[in-house]
């Protein structure tokens, strides 16, 4: 684990080897009445990398998410993911293969305790039919602390076992991110979407969180697809940055050749029309 | 002192996730139940088990029905009384249609049926939300009532449209009907009352539990977890009608002894939604504070005026009480949405820090 940290720490981080595309988007085409919110783009998701999405405001990067957990149907193209490819994804489809994700603006459910938040996650894992769950006997009891040990494990690793049992609406900013981001562990997933996850954090939440990521992925081995603003942390973290403008697609790369790239100069600087 | 949160570790986690964690609660739960069984009965006249504790007991069955679609699952519901009457008058079709059946599976039967009807009237709720559902359940309210008004095939074509309950018993005691001891009928309501109250406890903190509570969050964060809108939402609607059907058929059957239309009205619906809301929503000890207070109010004002002997007018004293419940309403939705349940709650909490105010 050391050596992959070195590796990392290096600004061309060429030796990470990632296997297979677990998730290829083609031809991605979304639009909200005349708005194209995404313009033909393709990329894909390799497995065990950490992908980030960086563009300008309304470049299209959350519809993007959208796309790939199935909240948005894209209008053409298709997205292959466990050897189907489909026109658009189904959220539970997403949700039952391992696709987990937060969100820009909190989703947690509020009346609910960091532990239940975590517990929901375990849903689609759960299978106890409902009259055992009246008892709350035998199968059923099993089962909700089988379930509940994981998710203990979750909290370990984030470290918020002193708000296990506190109402999310009641916590502040920076810990709703990280149980939101616990939520999505609790999925078990494969592919982890983050939709700006450091968002309005400070400095030493954003390296909490980063480490949270980057374990997340060395430890669990799960691929990660991060939206992010801060182009510190995005360089730093990710193997691999695709970057949108206005819908479309205009680079793909490792971090360094999308930092030299002209074009994403010119989406992010401007661009002098003479 | 005595009651204490601090100091009591858990080693397992079903001991972490029992349905009173605190050794106390469970104790003063238990005690509850056993003085509702024991010494309620011996200390009660009987008008206060056959007009007071009865019909307090099944509307709480009720408010738990209720409290389980609207305080856990989020969804707005107008329509109680009518799936309360969809229970009583199922049951009492059963019930005279097959005399042999045991009159608890009587009533489960009735609550199943209910169930059924409030699935199929839960179907709207996928595509509208909030005031527009209520308006849908208003719409299950009104029509299922004709519909029992309208049909005599419901009531046996009996010629008043009003027929009673016919009696039946449990170990050889009669427990439904006019004939019933209040003992017997108290016994079986609250046999009821307990069993249906430790299923919704042991619901709200199991999976499905989490589910209703995450759709009424958050219901999109909730559909991308892979938790399925339709199925939650439906299931709530189920089980919140099969609540409010067992709670109709004993307001029949053990209650007023007749089944009527005119019981469930849509008063019977606000009555139930007021018990949740001043209760509690998405509390289980809340619908149960709110059907006692909603229900001993009115007579607790009565009481006051008689003893005193105030001399207001009859028909004061219940424009008063109208006044009072819509204050109350009103006060509680501004001051405490989350009812009588969470008042109890920051009582506990500053009681534990007294005198100390933090």
């Amino acid at each position: 684990m050391a050596e992959a940290e070195n590796v990392r720490a290096e600004p061309s981080a060429q030796t990470r080897v990632f296997g297979e595309p677990v998730l290829t988007l083609e031809n991605i085409e979304l639009g909200f009445g005349g708005v194209k919110a995404i313009d033909n783009v393709s990329f894909e998701v390799r497995k065990g990398e950490v992908l980030a999405i960086i563009g300008p405001n309304g470049a299209g990067k959350s519809s993007m998410l959208n796309c790939i957990n199935g909240f948005y149907k894209p209008q053409s193209g298709s997205i292959t993911f466990k050897g189907r490819k489909l026109p658009g994804m189904d959220p539970h489809f997403a949700a039952a293969n391992g696709v987990a994700r937060t969100f820009q603006n909190i989703a947690l459910f509020r009346g609910m305790s960091t532990l239940d938040n975590l517990m929901t996650g375990r849903v689609l894992k759960m299978n106890r039919n409902f009259l055992w769950q009246a008892l709350y006997w035998g199968p059923a009891q099993r089962e909700e602390i089988e379930h509940r040990a994981y998710v203990e494990k979750v909290i370990d690793f984030l470290e918020i076992q002193a708000i296990r049992r506190t109402p999310v609406g009641r916590l502040p900013y920076g810990l709703q991110k990280r149980v939101e981001l616990g939520r999505a562990l609790a999925m078990e997933p494969e592919i982890l979407l983050l939709d700006e996850p450091m968002a309005g954090m400070n400095v030493e939440e954003k390296q909490d969180m980063s480490r949270f990521v980057l374990e997340v992925n060395e430890e669990f081995g799960t691929t990660i697809v991060l939206i992010e603003h801060d182009m510190g942390v995005v360089m730093d973290i990710s193997d691999r940055v695709v970057v949108l403008d206005y819908g479309r697609k205009i680079a793909d790369g490792t971090p360094d050749e999308v930092r030299a790239n002209q074009h994403v100069i010119d989406a992010y600087l401007g661009v002098a029309h003479d | 002192m005595f009651y204490r949160e601090a100091g009591i570790f858990k080693t397992s986690y079903a001991a972490d996730q029992a349905l009173f964690r605190i050794p106390l609660d469970r104790l003063f739960v238990i005690g509850v139940v056993v003085a509702a069984i024991v010494v309620v009965p011996l200390i009660s006249n009987e008008y206060w088990l056959g007009s007071i504790m009865i019909p307090v007991l099944i509307l709480s069955i009720a408010a738990l029905g209720l409290n389980i679609l609207t305080g856990y699952c989020g969804q707005v519901s107008l329509g109680t009384g009518a799936f309360m009457a969809a229970g009583a008058y199922m049951a009492y079709k059963i019930a005279t249609n097959f005399t042999w059946m045991p009159i608890p599976l009587v009533i489960v039967l009735g609550g199943l049926c209910a169930a059924s009807i409030g699935l199929a009237f839960g179907l709207p709720s996928l595509r509208i939300k909030g005031f527009y559902l209520a308006v849908t359940t208003l719409a299950a309210q009104f029509f299922l009532l004709w519909l029992f008004q309208k049909v005599p095939w419901f009531v046996n074509n009996s010629a008043s449209g009003v027929p009673t309950a016919p009696p039946r018993s449990v170990f050889g005691e009669l427990v439904t009907g006019a004939e019933a001891t209040p003992e017997a009928r108290y016994l079986f309501v609250l046999a009821f009352t307990v069993v249906l109250a430790v299923i919704a406890g042991n619901l709200v903190r199991g999976r499905i539990g989490r589910t209703w509570m995450a759709i009424r969050d958050m219901d999109i964060a909730a559909e991308l977890i892979g938790i399925r809108p339709l199925h939650t939402k439906l299931s709530a609607f189920a089980i919140s009608s099969f609540y409010c059907g067992v709670s109709g058929a004993l307001w029949s059957f053990c209650y007023i002894n007749t089944v009527e239309s005119s019981a469930f009205d849509i008063f019977r619906s606000f009555m139930i939604l007021f018990m949740v809301i001043v209760g509690g929503l998405g509390s289980v000890l809340g619908s149960f504070l709110g059907a006692f207070f909603i229900f001993l109010l009115p007579i607790a004002l009565n009481n006051v005026v008689t003893t005193f002997g105030l001399p207001i007018a009859t028909e004061t004293i219940s424009h008063i009480e109208f006044m009072a419940f819509g204050g109350l309403i009103v006060f509680f939705l501004i001051v405490e949405p989350h009812g009588l349940a969470r008042l109890w709650q920051i009582a506990k909490e500053k009681l534990r820090l007294w005198p100390f105010p933090y």
